[in-house]
């Protein structure tokens, strides 16, 4: 009888997850040291998929860049980008050292990310501040109840008690604000997010029993 | 009698197992389906499925960026989930769906999910190696390559289902610029408190798993809600106990 990919594929992947379960719940020293190294393996298997990922995006942006129109400009600068960076890293490795003191600010690879990289997610972090606060506006004209009116006051609340107000310069105010942020906080919020925590945790497990059962079967096709 | 940690999870996983299985004979028994909680959300993401096939646009699945190796894969499993069953309803579409995702194997696993509900389809021809991108491996990156996508690529639905910080307000924003509806959910707690506020439509706690449930992925998804019902209820209940007997004991000393 011919076995069919994804029955291989199936049996790889239900046998690896009862594999790592097992050796989570019966730990040991021998035990620990298998389960190192298949997780190492899945590691290095992610680094492989991590390339093939960067190929399929580069792929696409040189298909928008030859097609031209809208984005094809910035198609270009990223295919550039990553080839550039690609060759620095390979000519210089990730542990190349140029004379003694500022060795880190010189290598190549990390230089780009110290000064392109970080300053340009900076910059996203900062429009992500500014799409909050419009979000935030934007909630009551979408949901006007009770639940928003409640979750914008709160929010306003905190970032209050956070302030200059929470921060002792108001007296018996301040005092207040502060008792109460803390309660906020530290009581419904708290109560709140170890509900949606519980949730998630039941909903990991039933999702992770499911690939085990071979019923959800999201590779080889 | 002691257990210990591993010994109460061990149990935990095995009782669980069993209820599925138990829910999932009953369930194939009595059709299936019925009496499952009404979240708007998941009708509204039907109607929109439909609305996209009918006008000829796309639709966007984002995956996050929960790495396979770590406990946040629960997340991106649901995701591909959500994308088999859309991508099912979405194959005959002129404008097949587009799925980006910050993560390597993410990517792999989409781009097979895919292949499959179009092979289930016998639409292999539709079939685009490039509908499944990895848009960026950092948060912001993520969001930035995402971002394009739904604004240049007659975007019409953005479903975003897995891993994500608070990044994912600027993918919600660039859905919303362009009109279209937004599904979105993720395992992270902070970020759900900004989905409350950013999204159309959030899925909040364990929403974000029932996607395979009510888009109709199988009796076996039907049942481990039921079973994810059965263990809040004893949880609640030991949670509840451990208050009263706290109580008691604190009132008697």
């Amino acid at each position: 009888m011919k076995l069919r990919l994804p029955v291989i594929s199936m049996a790889v992947a239900i046998l690896s997850g009862l594999a790592l379960l097992y050796l989570a719940f019966f730990p040991s020293s021998a035990n620990a040291h298998l389960r190192a190294l298949l997780l190492g393996w899945a590691a290095s298997l992610g680094g492989i998929a991590l390339f093939i990922g960067i190929l399929n995006l580069l792929i696409v942006h040189v298909d928008k860049l030859s097609e031209g129109g809208r984005g094809a400009a910035n198609s270009g600068v990223l295919v550039a980008a990553a080839m550039l960076t690609f060759i620095l890293a390979l000519a210089f490795g990730p542990n190349f050292e140029y004379g003694t003191g500022e060795a880190y600010q010189i290598q190549p690879t990390n230089w780009l990310f110290r000064y392109i990289q970080f300053p340009i997610e900076t910059s996203l972090m900062a429009v992500l501040a500014v799409s909050l606060i419009y979000a935030a506006a934007r909630l009551l004209r979408r949901r006007p109840n009770a639940f928003s009116i409640i979750f914008l006051a709160t929010v306003l609340f905190i970032l209050l008690g956070n302030s200059l107000v929470g921060s002792g310069e108001f007296g018996v105010i301040s005092t207040g604000v502060t008792s109460l942020r803390d309660w906020i906080t530290q009581v419904p919020a708290a109560a709140g997010a170890r509900g949606l925590l519980i949730g998630v945790a039941l909903g990991t497990i039933a999702t992770g029993l499911r690939i085990l059962m071979g019923t959800d079967r999201p590779y080889g096709g | 009698m002691n257990f210990d940690a591993s010994q109460l999870g061990a149990a935990v996983v095995i009782i669980f197992l069993l209820l599925i299985i138990g829910f999932a004979f009953y369930e194939r028994a009595r059709g299936g389906g019925r009496n499952l909680r009404d979240i708007p959300a998941f009708s509204r993401l039907i109607r929109a499925i439909g609305l996209a096939v009918e006008d000829g646009t796309r639709l966007h699945i984002s995956l996050g960026r929960g790495e396979l190796h770590t406990s946040r894969s629960a997340a991106s499993f649901a995701g591909l989930s959500i994308l088999e069953r859309v991508a099912r309803t979405a194959s005959i579409s002129d404008y097949p769906p587009v799925v980006t995702s910050g993560d390597g194997a993410l990517s792999i696993l989409a781009r097979d999910t895919l292949s499959g509900a179009y092979r289930e389809m016998e639409a292999d021809e539709q079939f685009d190696p490039t509908q499944a991108r990895l848009s960026g491996v950092t948060p912001f990156s993520y969001a930035a390559g995402a971002i394009p996508i739904i604004e240049d690529e007659k975007v019409s639905a953005s479903i975003l289902a897995g891993h994500y910080g608070p990044e994912i307000a600027l993918i919600t924003e660039a859905s919303d610029r362009t009109g279209g509806f937004t599904l979105a959910g993720t395992d992270h707690i902070p970020a759900q408190a900004i989905l409350f506020a950013a999204a159309e439509e959030p899925l909040i706690g364990e929403e974000l798993y029932a996607g395979g449930a009510y888009l109709r992925a199988g009796f076996v998804h039907i049942a481990s809600l039921r079973a994810q019902d059965v263990f809040r209820w004893l949880i609640i209940l030991a949670i509840l106990g451990g208050g009263i007997l706290n109580f008691i004991e604190a009132w008697l000393q």
